[in-house]
């Protein structure tokens, strides 16, 4: 495990690099393959719309997984995420247009922990509305 | 109707291993975008320590989606699995996932309750290599909408 990101460098409300994902309907359906996670809500509208979706819906684990991305892109070596835990507040709707869903994470550190570690509060939103609630990370620094 | 408390407890039989492999996680690692070269190089992965390519914290939803399964579609229990949502989930790691991993993933039903008309399954699911290394603990609240009232 390599961090690049040394505990001394951090306290308590620095924050990590923000980015903002694209999330288009191809997006959805590589996912689908990736994952295994072929629900239908996930790319047939007709079906997300009669069980009362506002469209087809991202799913939950791609949102996380992206998420996500803010604490690996920061911290360079992806095993130094130790814990990462969400709640799916509100879906993340996906229209079939050349835009589709644009998802804006930022982090912030939070706690200082035992064992050079941090505690990092991510945030994500969409369309203006936040989609994950509880959104932490534990990441080991260097 | 509530689910039955009975099955707290619960624990499945394992599925079987599950090997992982450096296409899959480059697969997954394009499919939400992702570049980093510790997903794709051994060269970029040894740099940093692992022994192989490293797989994306949340790949390890891959690695227990059939044991987490086995619970949700479990006759006995009963979930209405076409009202299911995910609710929460969470990851927690002893070391990261590898290409070349033997992965077992054992589902252990942690909690059941009802909230506003809700039905909330969290299952547990322990990732272990084969021969016993414990590798991630995931662990997912399922929400079944609306079946608690019926």
């Amino acid at each position: 495990m390599t961090a690049t990101v040394s505990f001394e460098s951090v306290q308590v409300g620095t924050e990590l690099p923000a980015q903002s994902f694209s999330l288009q309907r191809v997006n959805l359906v590589r996912y689908a393959g990736a994952s295994g996670d072929f629900n239908v809500i996930h790319w047939n509208e007709r079906v997300a719309t009669s069980v009362g979706l506002p469209n087809v819906i991202a799913h939950g684990m791609l949102t996380m997984a992206e998420a996500g991305r803010v604490l690996t892109d920061w911290v360079g070596d992806p095993a130094a995420v130790v814990e990462y835990g969400v709640r799916f507040t509100r879906v993340v709707a996906v229209p079939d247009d050349d835009t589709g869903a644009l998802l804006e994470v930022t982090g912030t550190v939070t706690e200082l922990l035992d064992g050079r570690r941090v505690r990092v509060e991510l945030s994500a939103a969409a369309a203006g509305d936040k989609v994950l609630g509880q959104a932490r990370a534990v990441v080991q620094l260097a | 109707m509530a689910l039955d408390q009975a099955f707290v407890g619960r624990t499945y039989p394992a599925n079987e291993p599950y090997l992982v492999s450096a296409e899959k996680i480059r697969e997954f690692a394009d499919a939400i975008g992702d570049d980093n070269p510790a997903y794709r190089s051994v060269d970029a992965a040894r740099a940093l320590g692992h022994r192989d390519v490293v797989a994306p914290p949340t790949f390890v939803i891959v690695v227990t989606s059939a044991a987490t399964a086995q619970v949700t579609s479990d006759p006995a229990l009963g979930l209405d699995y076409s009202r299911v949502v995910h609710g929460e989930q969470s990851f927690t790691y002893e070391r990261p996932v590898l290409a070349g991993d033997r992965l077992v993933a054992v589902a252990t039903v942690e909690k059941i309750r009802s909230a506003a008309g809700n039905d909330l399954l969290t299952v547990s699911c322990a990732v272990s290599t084969a021969d016993g290394e414990p590798v991630a603990t995931a662990r997912s609240v399922i929400v079944a909408r609306g079946t608690a009232k019926d």
